[in-house]
């Protein structure tokens, strides 16, 4: 089960896009840099757009994988879905966080503001505080199986939430006839954007599959410290075949 | 799976339903001490945001639709740990999840209770606020109501289900609305939203967009927190 | 709970004995499926543990060591909740008999909250009367009784084995037992062994060394 896996090595896979990734981001900076001229109204700033976009796709993505791992532990009890949700939690929380800085960073030059009420930048707002809470109660709750069925109900029902909550910020704006935020997706700027989609979309999917090994071997080492307590009784006792069960 | 026919079965979860509600009930009403504590809560938080934003009375009156729905959740949240706490003190709560029938007549069974007891803040908060905040009596005062019915059944429903986990847990005061307020964002903008406009007459017709929004909302927690319930309660 | 295999036949009364943190409550709640076990397998009644929660839960009541009452209501509120949940006859009458023949017959105005804990475990066995389990599972059921109290749980056992029943007992100290366990084992560390020459003399420091690790 997972006991065997925690000492096995890396899968090539993984060890290929690691070293792959890094690669990728670089590429993906210098193409969008050297490759679009500075926007004639913003200059250079706009850049941060190519960081800050990438990493809202992504953050994002990162929930629905924490929905579906979430669904999948409800469904088999499968102990790896809800590592696999607990590390995609932590990365999408960290990537959340510097996307909101980053449209702070960004909307700071441009409307002399460092927040705005705007449908995505909210909604990612609320995102972040819907993760921060499904990691508090992870840390705050000790046994794994209450743990797993706990922030899978949490996560299952904050991802049904984000399309909610994010249509409600949109009509709350729209409602009080506030101006759309500019648009930040010029077509000259689409390919730098995607380039840097796949780079993070790379980069999410080897920080979660690290993450999730950590976990992983946590939960491992925690488990075979039982077995190794459990076999210790078993070889002393005699007389009943300690096969775990009770008929009445 | 067992031998009662499916009418059978609903009828004793329903009698279920019942019995849980009216044991939250009446174990509420016995010591009146949570619920007067809320209501002077919910005063206490009344009068802050007055102080906080007034007392220009143009710009409390602009306020109190907003005003009257963060009072809501802020007095209200204070209620649904409380229902479980019952259930720990003296070990209940194991008793009860040995009870035949399903999870689900449990959860509805708070969840009755729990409205019951926050339309009864209501009932005092709302005229409250509107004395405090100068608000002119509205026309369409029914729709108000029902804005204020489908924003309660909103938080109150997800409210019971937190709260099973939150009670539980450690940190269980902060856990409970780190939890649960980020899930109400869009009952706070609708129903804010809403009363603010029916308050000055719904000049644009808003509130029907909220209205539904809210409709929306309660449909799909309702199923979710249903569901979500049987997860969550056992030990 | 680390290793546990044992059977109770039906109308045997089988009493577990070990310290305090030794699993014996744990292996009654996983019993009761109050508790899943992270591993392992068991059937109650011929109802599997895992699968067939409803048919357990039907079939077994259990007594905690904690009352489990309510203590906002009265002792007849507390009853008739639970008559209400179990879907038993919940009328005044059927109640008060419950009460009077645990010997609360004239507190049962009284709120929980204001009974001593042995009155509180009195209401929790009344709680009991209110059915006819095919299996009970009693959790250290001697603690805050009196004698009256301890024949009280001891009328209970024997009505059930009457039944055709079964009586799985946990406790650390077996003299109020009355001579009614067929079988006793002992628990320790959350292993179970065989220890046939463990009778009711009330637990020493060590549990006699030869089957538990």
């Amino acid at each position: 089960m997972t006991t065997q896996l925690e000492s096995s090595p890396p899968p090539s896979w993984l060890v290929a896009l690691t070293w792959l990734t890094p690669v990728a981001v670089i590429a993906a900076q210098v193409f969008f840099v050297m490759a679009s001229a500075p926007d004639r109204d913003m200059g250079h700033l706009q850049k941060i757009m190519y960081v800050h976009v990438p990493a809202a796709w992504n953050a994002f993505l990162a929930f629905l994988f924490v929905f579906i791992q979430s669904v999948r532990y409800l469904w088999k009890r499968n102990e790896q879905a809800d590592l696999m949700a607990a590390a995609a939690a932590e990365v999408g929380a960290v990537l959340t966080g510097l996307t909101l800085v980053l449209g702070s960073i960004w909307g700071r030059p441009t409307w002399g503001v460092w927040w705005t009420w705007d449908a995505r930048l909210t909604s990612t707002a609320v995102l972040f505080l819907v993760y921060v809470g499904y990691l508090a109660l992870r840390g705050l709750t000790d046994d794994p199986e209450r743990r797993g069925r706990w922030s899978a109900a949490v996560g299952i029902l904050g991802a049904l939430n984000v399309p909610i909550v994010y249509m409600s910020v949109k009509w709350w704006r729209t409602l009080h006839q506030m101006q759309s935020t500019p648009s930040t997706v010029d077509p000259t700027y689409a390919w730098g954007l995607r380039a840097n989609a796949i780079a993070f979309l790379l980069v999410l999917i080897v920080f979660i599959a690290w993450r999730y090994r950590g976990l992983r071997a946590e939960f491992a080492l925690e488990r075979s410290q039982d077995e190794a307590a459990l076999t210790r009784g078993v070889a002393a006792n005699v007389n009943d075949g300690l096969r775990g069960g009770v008929r009445a | 799976m067992s031998e009662l026919s499916l009418a059978a079965s609903l009828r004793g979860d329903w009698g279920r339903v019942k019995a849980v509600a009216w044991k939250d009930l009446t174990a509420e009403r016995r010591s009146k001490s949570n619920f007067n504590a809320v209501v002077a809560m919910a005063c206490l938080i009344l009068l802050f945001f007055g102080f906080a934003l007034g007392p220009d009375a143009e710009g409390l009156r602009n306020a109190a639709a907003g005003v009257l729905w963060l009072t809501i959740l802020f007095s209200g949240v204070l209620a649904f740990n409380r229902s479980y706490q019952l259930e720990l003190e003296a070990g209940a709560l194991e008793q009860l999840l040995l009870y035949p029938g399903e999870r689900w007549a449990l959860y509805v069974g708070k969840l009755l209770a729990n409205l019951a007891f926050v339309f009864l803040v209501e009932l005092i908060t709302l005229p409250l606020t509107a004395v405090l905040y100068q608000v002119a009596f509205p026309e369409r005062w029914l729709t108000v109501l029902l804005v204020l019915v489908l924003g309660t059944v909103g938080f109150v429903a997800l409210g019971t289900l937190y709260a099973a986990m939150a009670s539980r847990s450690r940190s269980r005061e902060v856990l409970l609305p780190l939890l649960l307020f980020p899930m109400l964002v869009p009952v706070l903008i609708a129903a804010s939203g809403a009363t603010a406009s029916l308050l000055v007459g719904d000049p644009m017709g808003d509130s029907r967009a909220w209205i539904r929004l809210l409709v929306a909302f309660d449909a799909i927690f309702l199923v979710a927190a249903t569901w979500a319930f049987q997860f969550v309660i056992d030990a | 709970m680390r290793g546990v295999s044992a059977q109770v036949h039906a109308g045997e009364v089988l009493a577990i004995m070990g310290h305090n943190g030794s699993g014996k409550s744990t292996l009654l709640r996983v019993a009761a499926t109050a508790l899943r076990p992270t591993r392992g397998h068991g059937t109650v009644w011929g109802a599997d543990i895992l699968r067939d929660t409803q048919r357990v839960r039907s079939a077994v009541a259990l007594l905690s060591t904690e009352p489990g009452v309510y203590g906002d209501l009265t002792a007849l509120e507390n009853l008739h909740f639970a008559a209400r949940m179990l879907g038993a006859d919940a009328s005044p009458t059927t109640l008060q008999r419950a009460l009077d023949r645990v010997g609360l017959g004239r507190e049962g105005g009284e709120r929980a909250r204001n009974m001593s804990s042995g009155m509180q475990r009195r209401l929790s066995i009344a709680r009991l009367l209110l059915r006819e389990p095919k299996v009970l599972l009693l959790d250290e059921p001697y603690n805050s009784l009196d004698p009256e109290g301890a024949s009280l749980v001891n009328t209970l056992i024997r009505e059930t084995v009457a039944r055709g029943g079964g009586v799985l007992l946990v406790a650390h100290d077996l003299s109020r037992a009355d001579g009614l366990p067929d079988r006793t084992l002992a628990m320790h560390d959350g292993l179970l062994g065989d220890e046939p020459r463990l009778t009711h003399r009330p637990l020493a420091n060590e549990l006699p060394v030869g089957s538990v690790a």
